[in-house]
């Protein structure tokens, strides 16, 4: 590529382009001020959202990137703009999600002596950023965005950061842009050692109860139809994290459902009773595992990662294989033999059936008068033919839509695991639709959670952002009212809320909303909401104390798992 | 058990490098108990020696999300009884006492340290070794009176007669054409 003499601000745009994005999220300020007016005279090849605060913006990214798997790219200014940046960094490094911050900086010569809007940005962000690089001068801008994108993007990927400060968004410099393929201190993954392959496949050939569990690594990896032809050549049954849903279909034969705190009853008691367990990018995290102690102590552990540090982390693994999960499975398909487990998964459907005559019955199909969680995600998911994009926030409602929404494709949820981030479903649900516009997005969220970042329905109605809102309304913190609850006494500190009405801010910001009380209003008010061309809030009012179960009280083995209270 | 741990970090020569290490050991809590930061005997290849007490599933769990950090090349750690080491230390004493009496000038010689500067007001001794030996040194001296004292951070080489890193950085290349 021949060189060109531009501004600094200018290759920040250029070196976007030439990494091929075309969406960005952001919001401006004095720091950030020459890119975004060289952003201007782009407008053709690159589309800017404007969110109503920096979180949003990162959300935005981040939900861009799980259902597309691209980096998603967010702008914010110096000092405030970049601190508001700090919890979706700290969200998307946990949970593995490649996005590229760019903010701005006050000058160089200014770097130090408590300038207007400085702040250490680098220092904030250092340990919740996968790698993050001040820049001063022009010309070190397209090496930093080739190096940022190479590292959000491979290995197990995470946020990057690079700050830039004003004088070097101004410097003028010869552009030239080169991808950045490789870093001599930087391996993405390890090739797959086939010795580590044969030694896992001898185990799973003679194992009699074997368990598969696979996390987000499985669609990070893009591994899902090497997961399913496992699962089919091996009549292995299989069970998803919180953030590996819908990494396989929900309604896959050999699915046995979710892991975890609130998962299904099956796999978490199955897991301590398997002599096998095969796990597929998941990092066994103490939402999944409960007490370590009491956890899988009978099973031999086969464990496919792709970052070293995971590996005998917090599960020693019988049999590690380390590598990007497409390469392993493929391999360790080769290496096992056809088989089926027909007495072992019955096992698993008998506990399916006490599971749903004890709480999934009263949950989907509710005989109480009060409205539930579960019978508004019931009907969403039927409505859409279990085809459409669930982003979900953080607490009861989270834990019920992840128990009872369906999938039929890959990357069609999102949620923040990890971190828990309350506020998470409203900006991330407008990446995600900015990121697969043909296809549905529910955006469902708590009364509290939904309060978090409700001023992103500004952002929906600018831009006319077809989410479809539910704000599924108990009038409390319901997740940890449970807690208060079981665990607390019923001392209910802080938890219970005057909400405002929802309706009116959704029609204040120009979107269309109803609120459903009653039963017989609800499938109708669904439909409608979907037959809406444009957003839509939708609130349901719930039962204001219903509990989640199945749970793994706190500190419990996964085999304590209860039913009821 | 606890033990004392010599971790080696090699890595490129990065601002704010030193921040991103820490915080691993500061996230778990871990106390560092020295740490020298040099080029090794690779240009532009950095070297932290960084000394902790720690159980060995700890140490190994710390050098995992060392080699995390994208800078970082490798990382390495061994106990005591793997690695040759040392620290300097500094003791400054007034003269007076050197005219007194022999008593300080055997202990400089005996120990094997030896007279930095030697002015009208004070005598700075310099001594080399691990840090029961300075330390021994530093109790003798103060018997006198030692006006001022600095220990540095360990620095340590392996028993072996290659450079551990020129290995890795082979095999590293190898790896990473293989796997695109
Ligand atoms: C930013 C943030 N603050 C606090 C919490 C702790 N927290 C977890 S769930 C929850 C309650 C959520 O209430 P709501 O959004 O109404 O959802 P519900 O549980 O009622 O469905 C709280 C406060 C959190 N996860 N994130
Ligand atoms: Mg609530």
């Amino acid at each position: 590529m021949a060189t060109q003499r531009i501004s600094g601000s200018e290759a920040v745009i250029l070196s976007l382009l030439e990494e091929g994005v075309d969406t960005i999220f952001g919001y401006p300020g004095g720091a950030i001020m020459p890119i975004y007016d060289a952003l201007y005279d782009y407008d053709q090849q690159v589309t800017h959202y404007l969110t109503r605060h920096e979180q949003g913006a990162i959300h935005a990214a981040e939900g861009y990137a799980k259902v597309t798997g691209k980096a998603g790219v967010c702008f914010a200014t110096s000092g405030p703009g970049a601190t508001n940046l700090v919890t979706g960094l700290a969200d998307a490094m946990i949970d593995s999600i490649p996005v590229v911050c760019i903010t701005g900086q006050v000058s160089s010569p200014l770097l130090g002596t408590d300038a207007f809007q400085e702040s250490d940005v680098v220092g904030i962000t250092m340990p919740v950023t996968k790698w993050n690089y001040q820049v001063t001068s022009a010309d070190e801008i397209p090496e930093a965005i080739a190096k940022a994108f190479h590292i959000a993007n491979t290995g197990r990927p995470g946020p990057v950061l690079i700050d830039i400060a004003k004088d070097a968004q101004f410097g003028m410099f010869d552009f030239e842009y080169k991808k950045c393929t490789k870093l001599r201190s930087y391996l993405p993954e390890h090739p797959v050692d086939p010795f580590q392959v044969k030694a896992a496949a001898d185990i799973i050939n003679a194992a009699k109860k074997p368990l598969i569990l696979f996390g987000h690594g499985v669609m990070i990896a893009h591994a899902e139809a090497e997961l399913k032809e496992l699962i089919g050549k091996t009549g292995i049954p299989a069970a998803w994290t919180l953030l590996g849903l819908s990494a396989l279909p929900t309604d896959h034969p050999l699915n046995v459902g979710m892991l975890g705190m609130h998962g299904n009853y099956g796999p978490n008691i199955k897991t301590n009773e398997a002599d096998v367990i095969i796990s597929v990018g998941m990092r066994f995290d103490d939402r999944v595992t409960g007490k370590v102690a009491a956890y899988a102590r009978q099973a031999k552990i086969v464990h496919l990662e792709i970052d070293p540090a995971e590996i005998n982390k917090i599960i020693k693994a019988d049999a590690p294989v380390l590598g990007n999960a497409k390469k392993s499975l493929r391999m360790l398909i080769d290496n096992v033999n056809t088989n089926s487990h027909e007495e072992w998964i019955k096992e698993f459907r008998a506990c399916d059936k006490i599971e749903y005559d004890k709480v999934i019955e009263k949950d989907i199909y509710p005989t109480q008068s009060g409205l539930t969680m579960g019978e508004v995600v019931r009907i969403a998911s039927e409505k859409t033919n279990h085809d459409a994009i669930l982003v979900t926030d953080v607490g009861q409602q989270q834990m019920i839509a992840s128990r009872y929404f369906k999938f039929s494709q890959p990357r069609s949820n999102v949620t923040s695991g990890g971190l828990g981030t309350m506020g998470y479903a409203l900006p991330a649900a407008m990446g995600a639709k900015i990121g697969m516009p043909d296809r549905v997005v529910f955006a469902m969220a708590g009364d509290g959670g939904f309060q978090m970042t409700i001023q992103e329905l500004g952002t929906i109605a600018q831009y006319n952002l077809d989410i479809k809102i539910i704000v599924l309304n108990n009038n409390f913190l319901g997740m940890v009212r449970q807690w208060q609850q079981l665990f607390f006494e019923k001392r209910y500190s802080f938890t219970e809320m005057k909400n405002p009405d929802f309706v009116g801010i959704a029609k204040a910001y120009g979107l269309a909303s109803q609120k459903v009380t009653s039963r017989d209003q609800l499938e109708t008010a669904v439909q409608e909401m979907l037959d809406h061309n444009g957003p839509y809030v939708l609130e349901v009012v719930v039962e204001k104390e219903d509990n989640v179960f199945p749970m793994v009280p706190a500190g419990a083995s996964v085999s304590d798992i209860i039913l009821e209270p | 058990m606890k033990q004392e741990y010599i971790i080696t970090v090699f890595s490129e020569d990065h601002i704010g490098l030193l921040s991103r290490i820490t915080i691993v050991f500061t996230r778990r809590k871990i106390n560092i108990d020295s740490l020298t930061v040099s080029e090794s005997a690779i240009t532009g290849v950095f070297k932290f020696t960084i000394v902790i007490r720690e159980t060995p599933d700890r140490v190994e769990k710390v050098v995992g999300q060392l080699e995390k950090i994208v800078d970082v090349l490798k990382v390495f750690a061994n106990t005591n009884d793997e690695m040759i080491f040392q620290e300097i230390a500094l003791y400054k004493v007034s003269t007076e006492f050197l005219f007194e009496s022999d008593k300080v000038e055997k202990i400089v010689r005996n120990s094997g340290a030896r007279i930095l500067e030697l002015t009208r007001e004070y005598v700075v001794i310099e001594k080399t070794g691990h840090s029961d030996e300075t330390q021994r040194l530093f109790d003798e001296l103060n018997v006198f009176g030692v006006t001022q004292f600095i220990r540095s951070g360990r620095v340590a080489i392996t028993r072996s007669n290659i450079e551990r890193l020129s290995v890795f950085l082979k095999e590293r290349d190898a790896m990473l054409e293989q796997v695109d």
